[in-house]
């Protein structure tokens, strides 16, 4: 049986870990390198990089780290951030990432998506999604995609664009709600379930675990594939096993090699 | 003993020798691991590894492009006999046919066809993504010492039908039985990928660098 996934995410910034990282028996919490390694001891399903370095000089700094992870972790490494062309894409595939995930590229420009998956194949083009609730108390629920971290607006349906990407071949969504990003109350469970419930391929919930439980929440009333969460575990409140305990009680499938 | 890992503008060859370097350095086997693009290479080669990435079709018009590699893969296995690993659309084209957007032809070496999976169950995700445990349905010294309660990582849409059952060594329950592993003389393939599966992956390719077929 398949098992849903726990995901911790980096966000990485020239080459180093921001946000922080703990771990017991971590030498250099700021390496990403060394965050990876902790984690795939630790039992993560994947691993996910957010590079949010700010100039493309800098981006030579991911690419090595990409690099130092493929080599030291034998585990499937997503990494996303300012992917912007084909060639962003081939280079962080051939650094060593397995899939590379397309956001404010894929809104604006979403023949990107059609490219990309047709070039590298469905399995490697996530399309990162950042919704926000813009309906009204009382109104049908209604979310659209916004960018800039929240700030941009688009227009554009979160539900009709995650058909739409995923209809141009992403393999995966990664959905994050921009109301729950960063505040621990929770997934936005009813943004989650209904893009899950929209399209064929695996979603991944992010935006807003402050407790194991809502992991919980994520995979089985989000209808979510995977969860993915940053600081519940870069600062030592839980581990990858506690989540997975987490879910394993609750009946869902888990891997515990 | 030298291994080649083929270079054929397909996948994630830096991460898969890595694993293969890895898994040699775990068990103390001397390996020599080799990323090619070069068929005399991989006629000289004890071992002999084919990774694919993407849709069937581009990666065998990327196979197809490298002069003589076909000829070069087809000597070193199927006259000489050398261990030969396919790994994900590397074990497709296996195949006899690859059923993927278009229809392609394989290598047909393991006779039978690349469908796609289509799960009964309209809840099941497609790609098939994660982690999946294998069912045995028989020995393979590839999965020696490989408990059935380890998982592998899997990616893909598409699977190897089989035509002749022999040829099915294990499959992974995704609604219904998907094909997970298939071996035939010294050739075998996986689906799923051992340079991403951890303890099971490491062990695997561990194996296939002992393997004396």
């Amino acid at each position: 049986m398949l098992k849903v996934r726990v995901i911790p995410c980096l966000d990485v910034k020239d080459g180093r870990v921001v946000k922080g990282v703990q771990f017991v028996d971590l030498i250099d919490a700021g390496d990403p390198v060394q965050s990876a390694m902790a984690y795939d001891a630790a039992g993560a399903d994947e691993l996910c990089f957010l590079d949010i370095t700010a100039s493309h000089e800098n981006r030579g700094t991911l690419m090595d780290v990409v690099r130092r992870t493929a080599e030291a972790c034998f585990m499937p490494l997503t990494v996303g951030g300012g992917v912007r062309t084909i060639e962003d894409i081939r280079n962080l595939l051939l650094a060593g990432a397995d899939k590379v995930s397309i956001m404010t590229a894929a809104v604006f420009d979403r023949d990107f998506v059609n490219r990309a998956a047709e070039k590298f194949g469905n399995q490697c083009i996530v399309v990162a999604i950042d919704a926000k609730k813009v309906s009204q108390d009382g109104e049908a629920d209604r979310w659209e995609i916004f960018t800039h971290g929240g700030r941009k607006p688009t227009g554009i349906d979160a539900i009709d664009y995650a058909r739409d990407v995923t209809a141009r071949g992403a393999g995966e969504l990664l959905l994050t709600s921009m109301d729950r990003d960063g505040t621990k109350v929770g997934y936005d469970l009813a943004l989650t379930r209904a893009i899950a419930d929209a399209v064929s391929v695996p979603v991944i919930a992010s935006g807003g675990v402050g407790t194991l439980q809502h992991m919980v929440e994520g995979i089985r009333d989000g209808h979510a594939s995977a969860v993915l969460a940053a600081s519940i575990f870069h600062f030592g409140h839980h581990t990858i096993r506690e989540a997975k305990t987490a879910l394993q009680t609750a009946g869902l499938p888990v891997r515990m090699d | 003993m030298k291994t080649a890992i083929i270079d054929y503008g397909s996948g994630n060859l830096h991460s898969a020798q890595k694993a293969f370097e890895r898994a040699a350095q775990d068990h103390t086997l001397a390996a020599d691991i080799k990323v090619t693009a070069d068929p005399d290479e991989v006629r000289a080669a004890d071992r002999i590894v084919l990774p694919g990435v993407g849709a069937f079709a581009d990666c065998k018009r990327g196979l197809d492009a490298v002069p003589g590699m076909i000829e070069a893969m087809t000597e070193a296995v199927k006259t000489r006999g050398r261990p030969f690993l396919g790994i994900c659309v590397g074990m497709q084209l296996l195949a006899d046919r690859g059923l993927e957007h278009e229809t392609s032809t394989g290598l047909g070496w393991i006779g039978g066809d690349v469908v796609e999976i289509k799960p009964k169950d309209p809840e099941l995700k497609i790609p098939h993504m994660g982690w999946n445990t294998l069912n045995l349905i028989r020995n393979h010294a590839l999965l020696a010492d490989i408990p059935e309660t380890l998982h592998a990582y899997f990616v893909h849409s598409y699977h190897l039908r089989v035509r002749d059952a022999a040829d099915l060594v294990a499959t992974t329950d995704y609604g219904d039985a998907v094909t997970a592993f298939v071996a035939r003389d010294t050739i075998a393939g996986t689906q799923f990928h051992p340079e991403k599966s951890q303890k099971l992956g490491l062990a695997l390719i561990a194996n296939f660098l002992r393997w004396r077929p």
